[in-house]
C-alpha cells in the first residue's frame, strides 16, 4: 500500500502546538502594574479581590452570551433580562426564608443561598428555551431584527418583574456567615467577594472541562467554527444551540443570583445595566471564545476598580478605553474564533 | 444493471434569484468511484449540495438508497450513510486530528473508543494523521487537512461518499499519494467526486457525468471517456495530452 507523502513532516520535526499566553499574562501584569500606582499593599489587595469578585459575576453573565453569538451568530441584547429575573427569583426563597438567611449556621446559609441559585437557574434555564423558541426562532441571521426583537424582550422581562414583584427596590440580604471580612495583614478581604471569586472559577473549570473533554462540549466548539459541518457529520446543532441557550440564560440567572445579593438591593434594571459591559466583556475577549471572555471579564472588573480608586472620572469611561485599547491591538479581540 | 445507490431526477436548485442546477439527472452505482466533471461555475457543488441536503431541490426528486431524501434535513442524511468533505474540507481547526475524526465518529461517546483497526487501515494511507494524532488541524498543511476531512468521512462505515475537488491547491506529490488512497478506497467504498484535474480522475474513476450549465451533458464509464480525445474535447474543451 502506498502512503501519501507530507513533506512537511518528513524532513522537520514536529511543528509545535504555539499556545497564545499574552492575554492570559495580562490579568497578572495589570496588577502588578497597579501596584506602585497603588501605593498601599492592603488597599491594593483589596481593590485587586474586588475586582476579580466583580470579574467572576460579569463572567457568569458573559460566558453564555459569547457561545450563543458564537454558535448561531444570535445578538441577544436581551440577555441582561436573564441576569434580572435570576435575582428576583431567588427572592422567592431568601424573603421567605429569612431566618435561615439571618442565622449564624454556615450549612443553612449555604442551603437556603444553594436552594435560591437552583431554582433561578432552573427558572432562567426554561425561560431561555421560550425566549429562543418564541423570541429568536423567527429572526435567524438576521442581524438588525434580532437587536430589535431581544431588546423588545428585554423591556417585556422588565415590566413583567415589575408586574410580579411590584415597582419598589427590594433588599437582599446577605446571609450573615457571608457578611463581614477576613483580615489578613493590613488588608481586608470581604468573605462574600472571595465566594463569588470561588463560584466563578468553579463554574470555568467547569466551562473547560465541558468544552474539551466531553463530545457535547467539542460539537460546540466544532459548531462555533463552522456549523454546517456539524450538520454534515451527523448532529442537529439546532438541538445543541437551544440547549446551549438554555445552559447560557440558567448561568446569567446564576450571575443575577451573586450580583443581586452583591448589591444587596435588586430593581428591574438590574440586569439591563449590565448588558452594554457584558457586550464590552465579550467583544475584547473574542466572540465565540470563553476563555477571552474570562480574562476580558478580569480586565474590565479590575481596570474599574482600579480606575475607580485613582481616577474616579475615568472610572466612567474605563471600560471602552479597554476595549478600544485592546481591539487597536487585536481587532478580533483577545482568542479570535476562527469562522470557516 | 442493478438499482443505483443514488439517483437524481431532473433536480432543479435555485440559490437566491439564481437558478443553478437545470434538471440534473445523475445516477451513481453502489462501489467504486463516480466522478462528476464540468467546468467552474458547471454547478458540481451545488449537485453535491442539493444530495447533502444543505440546499434543498425546487423540483426533481433525490432518492438515495430506495429513500426519497430531496427534503430531508442535513443530519438525518448524513445519518441514513452520507459522508461529505467539501471544497473547503471543513475541518475544526481549533480541535485536533483525533477529536476532527471523533465527532465524525457518531457511533462512539469517548475518544478511545474508536474502532483502532480501522483506524489503522485509515493510517495506511493517510500516515502523517498519525503523526498529528493530537495536534489541533488548523496547524496542519493544506494536504495534510485534506486527509483529515477525508478521514472524517470514512473513520465509520458508510454508504456514500461524497467529495469535492480533494485536489485542489495541492502540490502535485500530494495529488500522487491521493491517487494510491483513493485506490483502496475504492475497493470497498461507493465515492461520488468532483474534480475539474481530468489527469486525476481519468485512472480512478469507474463511471462518469460531465455536467455543463446546470445540467448532465453526458454520462457514461470513465474508460469510454478516457479513450476518446474527440470527446474530451467536445465536453470539456481540454484534450487529456494538454494535461499530462
Amino acid at each position: 500500500m502506498t502512503t501519501i507523502p507530507h513533506p512537511v513532516t518528513q524532513d522537520s520535526p514536529l511543528a509545535k502546538v504555539r499556545v497564545d499566553v499574552v492575554p492570559l499574562l495580562l490579568v497578572p501584569m495589570l496588577a502588578l502594574l497597579m501596584l506602585p500606582l497603588v501605593g498601599s499593599f492592603p488597599t491594593w489587595v483589596t481593590l485587586t479581590v474586588a475586582g476579580l469578585a466583580m470579574g467572576m459575576m460579569v463572567f457568569m453573565m458573559a460566558s453564555g452570551l459569547t457561545l450563543i453569538f458564537g454558535l448561531m451568530d444570535v445578538l441577544n441584547f436581551g440577555h441582561g433580562a436573564f441576569v434580572s429575573v435570576g435575582a428576583f427569583t431567588a427572592t422567592l426563597v431568601l424573603l421567605p426564608m429569612k431566618g435561615w438567611v439571618e442565622t449564624e449556621s454556615v450549612w443553612m446559609n449555604l442551603s437556603v443561598v444553594g436552594m435560591a441559585i437552583l431554582l433561578a437557574m432552573l427558572v432562567t434555564g426554561l425561560l431561555g428555551w421560550a425566549f429562543e423558541r418564541i423570541i429568536i426562532r423567527p429572526v435567524y441571521g438576521l442581524h438588525l431584527k434580532q437587536i430589535l426583537i431581544t431588546m423588545g424582550g428585554m423591556i417585556v422581562a422588565e415590566q413583567l418583574i415589575h408586574v410580579i414583584w411590584g415597582a419598589e427596590q427590594i433588599p437582599l440580604q446577605l446571609p450573615s456567615t457571608f457578611r463581614g471580612a477576613f483580615i489578613i495583614g493590613d488588608a481586608a478581604l470581604e468573605k462574600y467577594r472571595l465566594i463569588a471569586v470561588g463560584v466563578g472559577l468553579t463554574v470555568f473549570v467547569t466551562m473547560f472541562l465541558v468544552l474539551n473533554r466531553t463530545k457535547v462540549g467539542l460539537l460546540i466548539r466544532a459548531g462555533v467554527e463552522n456549523g454546517e459541518m456539524v450538520e454534515a457529520l451527523g448532529y442537529r446543532i439546532r438541538r445543541l444551540f437551544v440547549g446551549v441557550f438554555m445552559a447560557g440564560s440558567a448561568l446569567a440567572g446564576l450571575g443575577g443570583v451573586l450580583w443581586g445579593m452583591y448589591k444587596e438591593t435588586l430593581t428591574a434594571a438590574i440586569g439591563g445595566e449590565m448588558t452594554v459591559l457584558v457586550f464590552i466583556v465579550i467583544i475584547i475577549g473574542g466572540l465565540g471564545s470563553v476563555g477571552g471572555c474570562f480574562i476580558g471579564a478580569m480586565l474590565v472588573a479590575l481596570v474599574a476598580n482600579y480606575a475607580g480608586f485613582l481616577a474616579p472620572k475615568v472610572a466612567l469611561v474605563s471600560d471602552i478605553l479597554l476595549m478600544v485599547t485592546v481591539l487597536l491591538w487585536r481587532p478580533q479581540g483577545l482568542y479570535p474564533v476562527a469562522k470557516r | 444493471m442493478s438499482e443505483p445507490l443514488l439517483q437524481l431526477d431532473g433536480v432543479h436548485t435555485h440559490i437566491g434569484q439564481y437558478h443553478i442546477l437545470q434538471g440534473v439527472d445523475l445516477a451513481v452505482p453502489k462501489g467504486g468511484i463516480t466522478v462528476l466533471l464540468g467546468r467552474n461555475g458547471a454547478g458540481k457543488t451545488t449537485t453535491l449540495r442539493t444530495i447533502m441536503g444543505l440546499w434543498h431541490a425546487s423540483r426533481g426528486t433525490v432518492r438515495f438508497a430506495d429513500e426519497d431524501i430531496t427534503q430531508t434535513r442535513t443530519p438525518d442524511i448524513a445519518c441514513a450513510g452520507i459522508s461529505y468533505v467539501p471544497e473547503s474540507m471543513g475541518i475544526f481547526s481549533d480541535l485536533t486530528v483525533r477529536e476532527n475524526l471523533f465527532l465524525a465518529a457518531r457511533s462512539v461517546k469517548k475518544a478511545d473508543q474508536m474502532d483502532e483497526a480501522r483506524l489503522e487501515w485509515i493510517f495506511g494511507f493517510f500516515d502523517a494523521l498519525k503523526k498529528f494524532w493530537n495536534q489541533p488541524a488548523g496547524t496542519l498543511s493544506g494536504g495534510q487537512k485534506q486527509m483529515v476531512a477525508i478521514a472524517r468521512a470514512i473513520v465509520e462505515p458508510r454508504k456514500l461518499i461524497l467529495i469535492d475537488e480533494p485536489t485542489k491547491g495541492l502540490a502535485p506529490a500530494i495529488i500522487q499519494g491521493m491517487v494510491a488512497a483513493f485506490r483502496e478506497l475504492k475497493r470497498t467504498e461507493t465515492i461520488l467526486l468532483v474534480e475539474q484535474n481530468f489527469s486525476f480522475v481519468c485512472a480512478l474513476g469507474d463511471t462518469v457525468a460531465v455536467m455543463d450549465g446546470g445540467r448532465i451533458v453526458h454520462s457514461g464509464a470513465m474508460a469510454d471517456l478516457a479513450g476518446d480525445q474527440e470527446l474530451q474535447h467536445r465536453l470539456l474543451g481540454l484534450s487529456l495530452d494538454s494535461h499530462q
